[in-house]
């Protein structure tokens, strides 16, 4: 059923594991750097790439982590060349890397040129060292600059950086002077992610001792206001909850994740979208680096999406962009219409002023947006 | 068999232990069960007589439970030894004093650290009543802070026993069960009773099983029972034939017969436990005894709560389950009622609060039903201006203010055993929850027996708590309802974004009505999560708003967190958020969690 350009709407997400040190607040699949197999890891990696790449090419490329730079200048080729190998194409629209501050080098600015990476992504969090600190990070404000001038002075136009708020201790002020120097930078994208306390985080352990000051709802909601006001004042208007860019730099490979579209999942504990199945790699290293030994790929589990979740996915992420989903979209994805299953949903939701509803488009309003959670909610049927 | 029953008589020794909660009465069972290898190691698990899930991880026991063991002494003999395992809480001293009516003697088991509590006290008073025979032990020996010669003394001077061939053991690691097991021999007597004389067994507990109908626990005081046997239950004269009798070793064991001094049960077809009434006593029906056992007052219920399902179409779910769980526990009594705010529920009965939030635990954990539990309240009495007295166990069914009378509230006589430092502070305490002093018993050099009357609300709240957080949980309370009392008590309703909340009414003390009011707002305003709107609470008596605070209308609930690829946990989050407002009762427009009902009560005064 699915049709070869169909197949073109994939991306394709690899994931680095490793990190020199680890943040506070990170609860992704990581390990400390030292004494890990890497060059194992690679050799696997390399082997899962070649498995999903016989499955159909992919439009966009992301390579994260972890910390994608924290593997030396040797073992970065090494992954950029079978990146390259696997995927790169003419019509690749995006190949964006993660990097942070501290070991965005020259070096591996320069391979990132060489292998055809388009777009870089850089862990900024804060321009407040002392917050830097706070929150376990490894860079100062300072580096976070430079790499970002270094890397403009090679060639990479399409930056974003990562910021974060709600952090224990972070006044308006500071997050305020933060804003202003991302805005300085002048990169057309800016991602901003509000502190999240997750199990298995060095927050959480702290938090449960009773040792963090978390900042709470009204000056998170305070502090969200402020963010989309002075972004979209500079020119990076808001097209998702957490993402802002100027016209034309939005993310495209995330944007496939909010338009409920596939992607390969390539790397220990990679989630994947591939046929209608969602899957997830092991996550021990060596259990990937086995798996992938034994049989080429590393899906640890999987679980077909049925029609009905598929279709509340498709709300509950395709709302999360500002410009909303497409009734006409919607009926010819699913060969049926929004209003039949959703109407009352998107009527109460519209009555509470979370919804606004434009001729083809359904979207958050700007309420809808600080709730989001409570109209994503409705739409799980279940 | 006249002979052999009386041999067999002789060497029986009926006991069941007597100790505070965690001085070790269950793990000295486990031991005891051990030494005549009831068990083989391998079937022991820890706390073998607690036997529902809830009993070991509490570690308390709520259901009795007996066992025969047979003890080969080393005098050759094989003794016959009955362990009947009592509760230890205030809550169930109703069971405590038919498992002790049930034997000849009682281990009082003291721990060599913390020595005699009250508890202990109001339980070894109630053997002593019984004429039983006791054997104190002084458990935890090998504990560093043990100090048993200053227990040995407490027990002479607090209790007035003769402490000084009190067992020196520790159950934990096996110390002194021997010595234990001497005792038992020597100092327990043999039960007394004819084998030969017309049956006469007393029912100490019963319980309903699918497949044999009621089990009903006895201690058989004179004659005989056997398989085939007509038997009758001499409050109601309703007769069985006997299908079943056996005792527990634990295994289940059945046997012949059942004579003089067994404790064992029997069954015979008996489709309700309401024809076994605990404490009745059972004789033959074709040789009927003349007099009944002495038996025991049934325990009303002194606590009430309203218990409705969260999900209003579990209501039939829920009324099959308190009937099921009705049939194991006597004490449990329950009525339908409604509320305006909760929909069709039941007004449920306690012996106290620790039975309630057990029933309610069973409820949920058994039968699966989610719960929502309003707030306990006593019955209180109120005579209206008409001369008619009603018995009020609801709040919002307290009438109006114009119609009343008088409000009498249930007192209770607590006694409080206390290190003589913290004397102070506990009545300090008492005075704070509207307590009467009573006495003041200096029991040794360091130690004082306080005495006060007080409300049994008062009580209920958070008297213990506090009083445990005062004296840094060295005092023990024990108390007995102490009748009536005119107070004056005025309703207080709930109003949430205007609406009052029947379920949230509570009745206070006049004096005290502000403070609570506005403890209860603002405990209110903790426990609701924000909704979209402002919601304002408020209390109030009659028309008169005496305290109100606002829940702020919800900011911001969206994740903005990079999550990558993986969506599925984003679909768990609100699955969980969407799950977590169906735990949720929307009371007008406001989405109220379970909890919030209990706050007007579990809620410090001092907060």
């Amino acid at each position: 059923m699915i049709k070869g350009d169909e197949l073109m709407t994939r991306g394709v997400y690899i994931h680095i594991p490793f990190c020199d040190h680890i943040c506070y607040y990170c609860d992704f699949n990581k390990f400390f750097m030292k004494n890990q197999p890497v060059e194992a890891y690679l050799h696997a990696l390399e082997r899962e790439m070649a498995y999903y790449a016989g499955r159909g090419p992919a439009k966009t490329i992301y390579i994260g982590g972890g910390t994608p730079t924290a593997l030396n200048d040797r073992q970065f080729e090494k992954m950029l060349r079978s990146v390259h190998r696997y995927f790169m194409h003419p019509g690749i629209e995006e190949f964006t890397v993660e990097a942070n501050p501290e070991s965005l080098t020259d070096e591996k600015l320069l391979l990132m040129k060489e292998f055809g990476v388009t777009r870089l992504s850089v862990g900024v969090q804060s321009f407040d060292d002392r917050l830097l600190k706070t929150i376990g990070r490894a860079h100062k404000a300072s580096e976070a600059r430079q790499s970002i001038e270094r890397a403009r002075q090679m060639g990479f136009e399409n930056v974003t950086l990562d910021l974060m708020f709600a952090l224990p201790g972070q006044t308006e002020q500071s997050l305020h002077e933060t804003l202003e120097a991302a805005l300085d930078l002048n990169t057309p994208h800016i991602s901003v992610y509000s502190l999240q306390i997750e199990p298995k985080t060095i927050f959480f352990n702290r938090m449960k001792n009773g040792k963090l000051r978390l900042a709470g709802e009204d000056i998170e909601a305070d502090m969200y206001g402020q963010i989309i006001f002075t972004l979209e004042k500079h020119g990076l208007y808001q097209y998702e909850i957490s993402n802002f860019a100027k016209p034309g730099f939005e993310g495209r490979h995330n944007s496939l994740y909010w338009q409920n579209e596939e992607y390969y999942g390539i790397g220990a504990g990679a989630h994947g979208y591939v046929d209608g199945k969602r899957y997830v790699n092991a996550g021990p290293l060596k259990k990937y680096i086995q798996s992938v030994c034994d049989k080429g790929f590393s899906e640890k589990s999987s679980h077909k999406v049925t029609r009905q979740e598929q279709i509340e996915e498709e709300m509950f992420l395709g709302l999360r962009l500002m410009k909303g989903i497409s009734k006409k979209r919607f009926q010819e994805k699913f060969n049926q219409s929004v209003d039949s299953i959703y109407r009352k949903q998107i009527d109460q939701l519209k009555t509470e002023g979370l919804l606004h509803e434009d001729g083809d488009r359904v979207a958050l309003t700007k309420k809808g947006v600080f709730l989001g959670n409570n109209v994503f909610e409705a739409f799980l049927c279940s | 068999m006249s002979d052999k029953r009386t041999s067999r008589q002789s060497r029986i020794r009926n006991f069941s232990i007597i100790a505070h909660i965690d001085h070790g009465k269950s793990t000295l069972a486990d031991r005891i069960l051990e030494a005549t290898q009831a068990l083989t190691k391998r079937e022991m698990k820890d706390q073998t007589l607690d036997a529902m899930d809830l009993e070991r991880e509490r570690g308390i026991t709520i259901k009795l439970n007996a066992v025969e063991l047979a003890y080969k002494a080393p005098d050759g003999e094989t003794y016959i030894f009955h362990l009947i395992d009592t509760p230890g809480h205030v809550d169930f001293s109703y069971e405590v004093s038919r498992s002790l009516a049930a034997c000849e003697g009682a281990l009082l088991v003291v721990d060599a650290a913390q020595g005699v509590e009250a508890q202990t006290l109001a339980n070894v008073y109630l053997a002593l009543e019984n004429n039983l025979e006791i054997i104190p032990i002084i458990n935890k020996i090998d504990l560093p802070n043990a100090d048993p010669d200053r227990v040995k003394k407490e027990i002479e001077d607090v209790i007035g026993l003769d402490a000084s061939d009190a067992v020196l053991a520790s159950a934990k690691v096996g110390i002194g069960t021997e010595e234990i097991l001497q005792q038992i021999i020597k100092k327990i007597p043999a039960p007394q009773g004819d084998p030969d004389a017309p049956l006469r067994a007393l029912i100490f507990d019963s319980l309903y099983d699918s497949y044999r109908g009621v089990v009903v626990y006895i201690r058989i005081v004179d004659g005989t029972v056997r398989v085939g046997d007509r038997i009758q239950l001499m409050s109601n004269g309703k007769t069985f034939e006997v299908v079943e009798v056996g005792v527990s070793t634990p295994k289940i064991e059945t046997r012949e017969e059942l004579s003089v001094g067994d404790v064992g049960f029997l069954t015979a077809a008996i489709k309700s436990v309401h024809d076994t009434r605990v404490g009745d006593t059972i004789t033959g029906a074709d040789r009927p005894a003349s007099d009944p056992l002495p038996g025991y007052r049934r325990m009303n219920p002194m606590v009430y709560c309203g218990l409705y399902p969260i999900d209003t179409a579990r209501y039939n779910d829920l009324r099959e389950a308190l009937g099921r769980l009705e049939l194991n526990d006597a004490a449990l009594q329950y009525e339908p009622e409604t509320s305006e705010a909760l929909g069709f529920g039941f007004r449920c009965g306690f012996l106290g609060l620790l039975h309630m939030d057990i029933v309610q635990e069973r409820l949920e954990r058994e039968f699966n039903i989610d719960l929502i539990a309003t707030a306990p309240s006593v019955i209180y009495k109120v005579r209206l201006t008409d001369g008619s007295l009603v018995q009020v166990g609801n709040p919002s069914e307290m009438p109006e203010r114009k119609f009343i009378e008088e409000v009498q509230e249930p007192f209770v006589k607590a006694t409080i055993m206390t290190p003589n430092d913290y004397v102070g502070s506990i009545m300090e305490l008492c005075q704070r929850k509207r307590g009467e002093f009573i006495n003041m018993v200096y029991l040794d050099e360091n130690r004082t027996n306080v005495i006060y009357d007080l409300p049994l609300s008062e009580i209920m709240y958070d008297f213990f708590d506090a009083l445990k957080s005062s004296t840094k949980g060295y005092a023990s309370l024990d108390y007995e309802m102490d009748g009536y009392r005119a107070s004056d008590l005025v309703k207080m309703d709930i109003l949430l974004n205007g609406e009052q909340v029947d379920a949230l009414s509570v009745i206070v003390h006049k004096e005290f009505a502000y403070d609570r009011g506005k403890a209860i707002v603002e405990k209110l305003k903790e426990l609701i999560p924000r909704q979209q709107f402002e919601v304002p609470i408020q209390a109030a008596i009659g028309q008169k708003v005496i305290a109100r605070s606002t829940i702020k209308a919800l900011r911001k609930n969206v994740l903005a967190k990079c999550y990558g690829g993986d969506v599925s946990r984003k679909r768990k989050l609100l699955e969980k958020q969407k799950e977590g407002k169906k735990r949720m009762k929307s009371v007008g427009r406001v989405d109220v969690p379970q909890e919030a009902f209990m706050a007007v009560f579990k809620m410090s005064q001092d907060d």
